[in-house]
């Protein structure tokens, strides 16, 4: 039980804008991994319980995602509920290939980039 | 399935930990730098060892038994890289290999998975997937189907 408690609580660093009433949320790392989708799921709840109703999870930066991180990004998702959107972009081609292999690709609006995003959803 | 020509190319090990795989994933990569892999063939492989040795860090050596040893041989062949990936903790349930669903994705959005993608990913980027639980260690061989033609 120690080895995890007793190591140091690693925080996401997500960064929160908002365009035309559109949160834009920034994932400023490199991997959404099962060492931080704790952190990545609890930082999400942070900030998206303002309430915006369109969210775009820009992942422009994260060149890597495993099961667990693709499992706390949809629990992300369910967690704003069905009244709003979650949509991602930018996503690199092994990050995209995660969701494709899953078929989440299906269940999630996906952008090649942060722009198209913006310009499809109102 | 026996690929007679592979040569030793590297080996890592460390100690099980949730911060641990990232580590040991970056000296596998590392170790793959000779073979100038493109970022598809690299990010398919980081993706199945990570899924394996997450695995590992959360049921073989789960919170509250004693951590433990984790390793990891790549050879080269013919067929491409293979992998052997030990550890001395708990065995796999029933000491099989877990069935490899493709996940339910046409459901209500509160009941989608969260969980449980693993196996699938290895299953199905991976070949040749074998594991036995002999004297105490599980060991997990896989096939990735790159650099093939050594």
């Amino acid at each position: 039980m120690c080895n995890i408690i007793q190591g140091f609580r690693y925080i996401m660093e997500l960064v929160s804008t908002t365009n035309a009433g559109r949160q834009i949320v920034t994932v400023n790392e490199a991997r959404i991994d099962a060492a931080v989708a704790l952190s990545f799921k609890e930082g999400m709840r942070s900030q998206t319980e303002a309430g915006a109703k369109i969210v775009v999870l820009n992942l422009q930066k994260v060149d890597f995602v495993d099961s667990s991180g693709l499992g706390a990004i949809v629990a992300a998702m369910k967690a704003m509920g069905k009244e709003r959107t979650l949509a991602l972009a930018g996503l690199t081609p092994t990050v995209a290939k995660v969701f494709k292999l899953t078929r989440m690709d299906s269940v999630f609006p996906m952008f090649q980039t942060l722009d198209e995003a913006l310009s499809n959803l109102t | 399935m026996t690929d007679t020509l592979s040569a030793h190319m590297f080996d890592v090990e460390f100690q099980s930990g949730p911060l641990a795989v990232r580590q040991a994933l970056a000296q596998v990569l590392d170790g793959l730098k000779p073979l100038s892999l493109d970022v598809e063939e690299t990010g398919t492989i980081e993706l199945v060892l990570a899924e394996a040795l997450n695995n590992i860090v959360e049921h073989a050596y789960p919170e509250g038994d004693p951590t433990g040893a984790i390793n990891i041989t790549c050879k080269r062949g013919e067929k491409g890289l293979h992998f052997r990936v030990t550890d001395s903790g708990r065995p796999m349930p029933e000491e099989k290999l877990p069935m490899a669903v493709q996940a339910d994705v046409d459901v209500d959005m509160f009941d989608l998975p969260e969980g449980g993608f693993g196996w699938f990913l290895i299953q199905d980027l991976a070949k040749d997937v074998d594991y036995a639980y002999e004297n105490g260690k599980n060991i997990l061989d896989l096939r990735l189907a790159v650099a093939m033609g050594a």
